[in-house]
């Protein structure tokens, strides 16, 4: 018998970067198949391809032994191949039995809905399935958990045979992840296949028939659960323990800068995202945030530069409580904000780099007096920083917009060195960004801690955090469950933190580790 | 694309503007008008029965006739806003100062037309710099015009070198009331500013129906109006009649530089201009969104409100039930033309001041309605707003960076 | 600021919390000053034993029903006690969901109150007052629709105005050359629907702003309908092309004999009848079909429809075209229904206020009929306002649609429910 789905020689490049590089992929009917790999591995590529979002540059996909052109959702629907997205395409206001039914609508009188039929299919599926969703009830008012049901029951109700399902446990609390596994058993004992997309060790342990680690666009391997343990698949995920070394002298820490205790922040929909942190970073060191993305750093870091007002806890700068301080007080109090998204927080994208360059010291002189812009001190400020920091560009009134990522990076990382700081707090310093630039701005941001600065590095780059870092803060689930030295750790080690998983407990969410538990201090 | 450029301090204002302009495509510009102009042509000759007639005669004899008739058409225009050459030269030569004033008149009636238009567009300018849609110049208009009007009769006693000034501040005070509302609501709940701006103009009318009738309204009249100002408050004339211009148009331009320079120039403009960029980097750079929102229809307000007194202090001198401007949705397209800069709008105020002047002229002269003039306006604005509209038609490349013509913020605030 | 915070990540924030029950105070507290202001400003400034008489048929009307007399300050009492229970009831337990039905009622009830102690002393032709207020409802109810129409499919349509009087002129010119008022209506409706594909183009094609888009045809057609009117139809030689006729009352059989609620809902021209059944239909439409539930997704979440195999962009273009031929169908009334001729910027405004009704009417068919049906009872109060004895000039009853909306909109007696991708132009990816 052919297998449920096959894919050969899947090759994907976008501009600059080869995401999919001939990966072979081979899924059998009835089980459950990990990919696993990290953020950026090209995992989501690959199944956007499988579900017709992307169109691969080469390779063929076969779904039972058949070759399929799949172009659109559409024809991947049509294929038996359905997707729960990562995030959820629900209409909130809808019933779930709209939902369900929308685009492939049960009617009668040519065009009434006919919402009982539907909602006996969708109760039909619920009870097969073990779902336990009330065809009636709407989207608002369901759990996450529930939604992303409701999200499956969408794909049985269109008879798809292979579930993709894209970080699934992402956004679930523990006994909702139980409750997911259940059903993803209950699904594959019907015969439905499952690729389950993660990053997290612990879970494809636990869950998966069949793992594939994916690496750099590359298959690295396919394995079982019975073949290999978590050292192995931390190992296969991230890569040979290989260090590339920075130049970074030993530097003895100096007093506390920023201490951050017990410090609690809601994310905008109301859910405790940052829970009950407390870490303290010094002068002369580089304290890294390493995590899955969406594990708080986003809140954390809000929090801390005045962006986002946290409902517990305290923020001390220099001794200052800056806990509910406004982002132009953390800042005149000497922090620089890296933030997470250049384009959308760092840079004003219509405005020349002149006055990106000052774009929150504006207000002070030599730029301004008397709430007069002075042009001339803001010109010189620009040729001198573009200069300085080697920013590519014709002219200092060029617009944002118009430079590339990295040298829109170098003028943030300009604008926010140029000013006495005690205190910098970089939120993926380099995402996006060519090799060249990579190396520019790691070597900035040792400079700068070199030079007494307290730096706080937040990035799901793994390598990036072992190689700035003195200290490792990894950050689970909005709580810190380690912070150890970055001389001594490992990848792996590392790797299974990331993924929940401390000393004491295999599922890693229950009690996490004491802060500073192997702090190198 | 807004590119807001700030000029270094060797540059003038001036000529940054008119690199803005090349940047932002002045060729489409001047081709959207050129292609507005064309289409009000078209519409002139079909709405003529001559060319039907011609045209039964002969396709190019039609034709001809078509093409005679706009051109017709907008030669009265042009004369009815900058006056007749012919005219002038006569009148010189007369040497007869009526004569003369009368043949220069329409140059200067048609800068008297564009003097509420710089005003409102100006308002509309600022608001979209910040990345508000005020559309209730209107209604900041009506509130202007009542407080200045106010201001023009009850207060007494003054000289007009202090009165002059205080009805007009009145009058930017009752448009910056007007719109202190929905900036405040816009900034505190997310109310849409397009709705409440809305409805507040229909407030103002109301409002105004009820002050002409009963608190305003002079007692020696049957119908509603308010009192005339005292002529210490009128905005003086430069000549004698019938010319109408007066020091209102200076004003304007004034106003003009000074929301130039608050704009371009100053840390508010600044903030101003970084709210209405980029909103989430303005938080990151510490900037109060609330206060440059308040602020800016506050100021918005203010100009609108200008608009209304310039016209009562500077030309009714009392206000009537009747005063309806129809500047409101006229400052959006002005605003839009102009490239929401301060002295872009002061020229596409002159481009529809001197059409709507010289619309009246070809009206009686040829027997065009004035309302062409709303129909350019239209055709112009959907060209300058859809600009690949015009590429399409004059095969342009396209342009290398997204072009946008205002930033808004999301209809949901 | 201790806040005891459950910590498995899915514990709702004290805030919001807060924020509901705020509301619901505050709500409560609306509540009991309507009542108070019943108590201290109506019932205070009564003379004592004033009667309330309203008449219960209109002027001219045959349907005859007795008039109708009662001492104000009982009814007042009565009222401002039910107001007293309903406030306190909503302080300490709240109505929940039916909060918002709760609202209109005291509103209703307040209104009544008011218009009650107006009258006391004296009369009030409450029939006919209600007849008109019927009939002002129908441009803002069928102007209403229009902007359901689009909105519900994700575009914003401020150019219900423009549409509206473009119809308007259309309708006059046609059904004043064919003799026929539904050759006049069909092109009004046509009209409107070119009218609609002009926004659907510049919006939807094109991506500029919605808003700018509606204020171009806004700006159109006033200028085209302007030109073209003074151009023809207001001159002597032209005078056939502007009269088209009306539409006749239509007294529909027996129910137009009822006393009171004859004359009021049964006794009109089409128009009346036609935004009933408009409302009937486009509610059934919206929330019964395929076609509905396929428009309303693509209003609220167009990614999700896209993946699911609807086409985005068509039924955006569908839905603004269907909206732009019914505000055509609203502007008709104007001209058809209502003054038997065109007059240039004749709709006066009334495409903004239908706009206002959508949002108060939550963008909803009902909801907005009964938006429609309040604006247009104060506007019809407003008219009669200077018979009453009231303190208050009728400019300020002409007023309160406006506030109210206004009111709406802050969120002050809580935010309606705006489609989520309301004038988010879809890029696909």
């Amino acid at each position: 018998m052919a297998s449920a789905l096959e894919l050969r020689g899947i090759t994907k490049r976008f501009p600059g970067v080869l995401a999919n590089d001939h990966i072979d992929l081979t899924v059998e009917q009835g089980e459950i198949h990990a990919l696993l790999g990290e953020n950026g591995a090209g995992k989501t590529t690959l199944m956007n391809i499988l579900y017709g979002l992307y169109r691969p540059d080469e390779g063929e996909i076969f779904i039972n032994g058949e070759k399929k052109i799949i172009h659109s959702p559409i024809d991947a629907i049509k294929g038996g191949v359905g997707m729960v997205h990562q995030h959820f395409m629900l209409v909130p206001v809808f019933s779930v039995t709209d939902n369900v039914m929308l685009g492939e609508e049960y009617t009668k009188y040519g065009g009434v809905l006919d919402r009982e039929r539907a909602a006996k299919r969708i109760r039909e599926i619920s009870d097969t399935y073990k779902l336990n969703i009330d065809p009636n009830a709407f989207i608002k008012d369901l759990p996450v958990g529930l939604q992303q049901r409701v999200e499956i029951i969408k794909l049985l109700f269109r008879e798809a045979d292979i579930l993709i399902m894209d970080e699934p446990t992402a956004v679930l609390t523990p006994q909702e992840v139980d409750e997911l596994f259940k059903i993803m058993h209950t699904l594959i004992s019907q015969g439905k296949s499952i690729i389950f997309i993660t990053h997290k060790l612990g879970e494809v342990l636990e869950i998966a028939d069949r793992i594939t680690v994916i690496r750099g666009g590359k298959v690295i391997g396919t394995t079982t659960p019975q073949e290999s343990d978590m050292n192995d698949l931390a190992t296969m995920m991230v890569g040979r323990d290989v260090r590339l070394e920075v130049d970074k002298e030993e530097q003895k820490a100096g007093e506390v800068v920023l201490s951050v205790k017990d410090l609690t922040v809601l994310d905008p929909r109301g859910a405790v995202a940052v829970d009950g942190i407390s870490f303290d970073v010094r002068s002369g060191e580089v304290l890294g945030f390493a995590g899955v993305q969406g594990n708080g750093q986003t809140e954390l870091v809000r929090a801390l530069t005045g962006l986002l007002n946290p409902i517990d806890g305290e923020v001390r700068l220099n001794g200052e409580d800056i806990t509910h301080a406004s982002p132009r007080k953390v800042t005149e109090l000497g922090t620089a904000h890296i933030p997470e998204d250049r384009q959308k927080d760092g840079l004003t994208l219509s405005f020349p780099i002149s006055d990106n360059l000052v774009l929150n010291t504006y207000y002070l002189p030599p730029f301004s007096r008397y709430a007069w812009m002075q042009q001339k001190e803001i010109v010189r400020n620009a040729k001198e920083l573009v200069q300085k920091f080697d920013v590519r560009t014709p002219s200092v009134f060029t617009p944002a917009s118009s430079l590339s990522g990295g040298n829109q990076q170098k003028v943030i990382v300009a604008r926010e060195f140029s000013r006495p700081i005690k205190l910098l707090i970089a939120s993926q310093p380099t995402r996006g960004l060519d090799v060249g630039s990579i190396e520019y701005i790691h070597k900035q941001l040792i400079n700068k801690r070199d030079e007494g600065c307290a730096i706080l590095l937040v990035s799901t780059e793994l390598d990036e955090v072992m190689q700035l870092s003195d200290r490792i803060a990894v950050i689970y689930r909005g709580k810190i469950l380690a912070i150890v030295d970055a001389k001594t750790t490992s990848k792996a080690a590392l790797g299974l933190l990331m993924a929940g998983i401390t000393a004491g407990s295999e599922e890693g969410n229950k009690s996490p580790a004491t802060p500073d538990q192997v702090s190198a201090g | 694309m807004t590119t807001d450029t700030t000029p270094t301090t060797k540059k003038s204002g001036f000529s940054i503007f008119l690199e803005e302009l090349s940047r932002s495509n002045a060729l489409v510009i001047f081709l959207a008008i050129i292609t507005g102009v064309i289409l009000g042509g078209v519409l002139v000759a079909i709405t003529t029965a001559e060319v039907y007639a011609a045209f039964k005669i002969s396709f190019w004899g039609g034709l001809k006739e078509a093409f005679v008739t706009a051109w017709n058409t907008y030669v009265a225009l042009f004369t009815g806003a900058i006056g007749n050459p012919e005219k002038i030269k006569e009148a010189f030569a007369s040497g007869d100062p009526l004569a003369i004033r009368r043949a220069i008149n329409p140059f200067f009636e048609s800068l008297v037309q564009t003097t509420p238009l710089i005003f409102a567009g100006l308002a509309v300018a600022l608001g979209f710099r910040v990345g508000l849609f005020n559309i209730g110049a209107e209604g900041q208009i009506f509130m202007g015009a009542i407080t200045g009007v106010w201001a023009g009769y009850a207060i007494q006693g003054l000289p007009p070198i202090i009165h002059i000034p205080v009805a007009l501040f009145f009058g930017a005070l009752g448009g910056a009331i007007w719109g202190f509302v929905p900036g405040f609501l816009k900034a505190k709940t997310g109310a849409h500013e397009v709705i409440t701006t809305i409805m507040m103009n229909y407030i103002a009318f109301r409002l105004s129906d009820w002050l002409l009738k009963g608190p305003m309204a002079d007692p020696n009249e049957y119908t509603p109006k308010t009192p005339w100002i005292l002529p210490s408050a009128e905005l003086p004339k430069l000549f004698e009649q019938p010319i109408r211009f007066h020091i209102g148009f200076f004003v304007a331009i004034l106003m003009a530089v000074l929301v130039y320079l608050l704009l371009f120039k100053t840390t508010w403009g600044f903030e101003m201009r970084m709210v209405g960029s980029n909103p989430n980097a303005a938080r990151y750079a510490g900037i109060k969104i609330t206060v440059s929102t308040v602020l800016a229809m506050v100021l918005s307000g203010a100009l609108a409100g200008l608009a209304g007194a310039n016209e009562v202090l500077g030309l009714n001198h009392r206000l009537i039930p009747a005063f309806s401007s129809g500047y409101g949705f006229d400052s959006i397209a002005l605003a839009l033309l102009g490239k929401s800069h301060p002295f872009g709008v002061i020229l596409s105020s002159l481009l529809f001041g001197f059409l709507r002047n010289g619309a009246r002229s070809m009206q009686l002269a040829v027997g065009v309605p004035i309302d062409i003039v709303s129909i350019l306006q239209a055709l112009i604005l959907a060209f300058i707003a859809a600009p690949a509209i015009i590429r399409t038609i004059y095969r342009l490349k396209a342009p290398k960076h997204a072009e946008d013509l205002v930033s808004l913020r999301s209809w949901k605030g | 600021m201790n806040t005891a915070i459950e910590t498995n990540g899915k514990t709702v924030g004290k805030g919001i919390r807060n924020r509901a029950r705020n509301r619901r105070i505050i709500m409560g507290v609306v509540f009991l000053a309507a009542a108070a202001f019943i108590w201290l400003v109506f019932s205070a400034n009564l003379a004592p034993g004033a009667v309330t008489k309203y008449v219960m048929t209109p002027g001219g009307s045959t349907a005859l029903a007795p008039d109708w007399v009662f001492t104000t300050s009982v009814y007042l009492n009565i009222i401002a006690g039910m107001l007293t229970l309903a406030g306190a009831y909503q302080i300490i337990r709240g109505f929940g969901k039916y909060t918002n039905g709760v609202l209109a009622l005291v509103a209703g009830l307040f209104i009544f109150g008011f218009l009650s102690w107006a009258t006391a002393g004296g009369q009030t032709n409450l029939a006919g007052l209600l007849r008109v207020m019927v009939v002002r409802s129908v441009p803002l109810t069928l102007g209403a629709l229009s902007g359901i129409l689009c909105e519900r499919a994700g575009v914003v349509n401020i150019a219900i105005e423009g549409m509206m009087l473009t119809a308007a002129f259309v309708s006059t010119v046609f059904a004043s050359l064919a003799h026929n008022l539904w050759v006049g209506l069909l092109a009004g409706v046509l009209a409107g629907g070119v009218m609609g594909v002009i926004h659907g183009v510049l919006s939807i094609k094109y991506k500029i702003n919605q808003i700018i888009s509606g204020t171009v045809i806004n700006i159109f057609a006033t200028g085209i309908t302007s030109y073209l009117s003074s151009k023809y139809i207001q001159k002597t030689q032209f005078q056939y092309l502007n009269e088209p006729g009306m539409f006749p009352q239509i007294q529909v059989p027996l129910l137009s004999r009822i006393p009171f609620i004859g004359p009021i809902l049964f006794s009109h021209n089409m128009y009346v009848f036609a935004m009933i059944f408009f409302v009937a239909l486009l509610t059934f439409l919206l929330y019964k079909t395929r076609w509905g539930l396929r428009l309303r997704s693509v209003g609220e979440h167009p990614k999700a429809a896209d993946t699911l195999g609807i086409n985005v962009f068509r039924t955006r273009y569908m839905a603004v075209i269907l909206g732009g031929m019914m505000a055509g169908f609203a502007g008709t009334y104007f001209s058809l229904g209502s003054s038997g001729r065109f007059d240039e910027v004749m709709t006066a405004g009334r495409g903004f206020i239908g706009l206002a009704a959508m949002i108060f009417g939550n963008w909803n068919p009902i909801g907005s009929m009964g938006a429609g049906m309040l604006f247009g009872f104060f506007d019809s109060l407003s008219v009669k306002a200077s018979l009453l004895q009231v303190p208050l000039p009728s400019e300020f009853l002409g007023m309160a649609p406006y506030l109210a909306t206004i009111i709406v909109l802050a969120g002050v007696v809580g935010r309606g429910q705006m489609p989520a991708a309301d004038g988010e132009p879809y890029e696909k990816e």
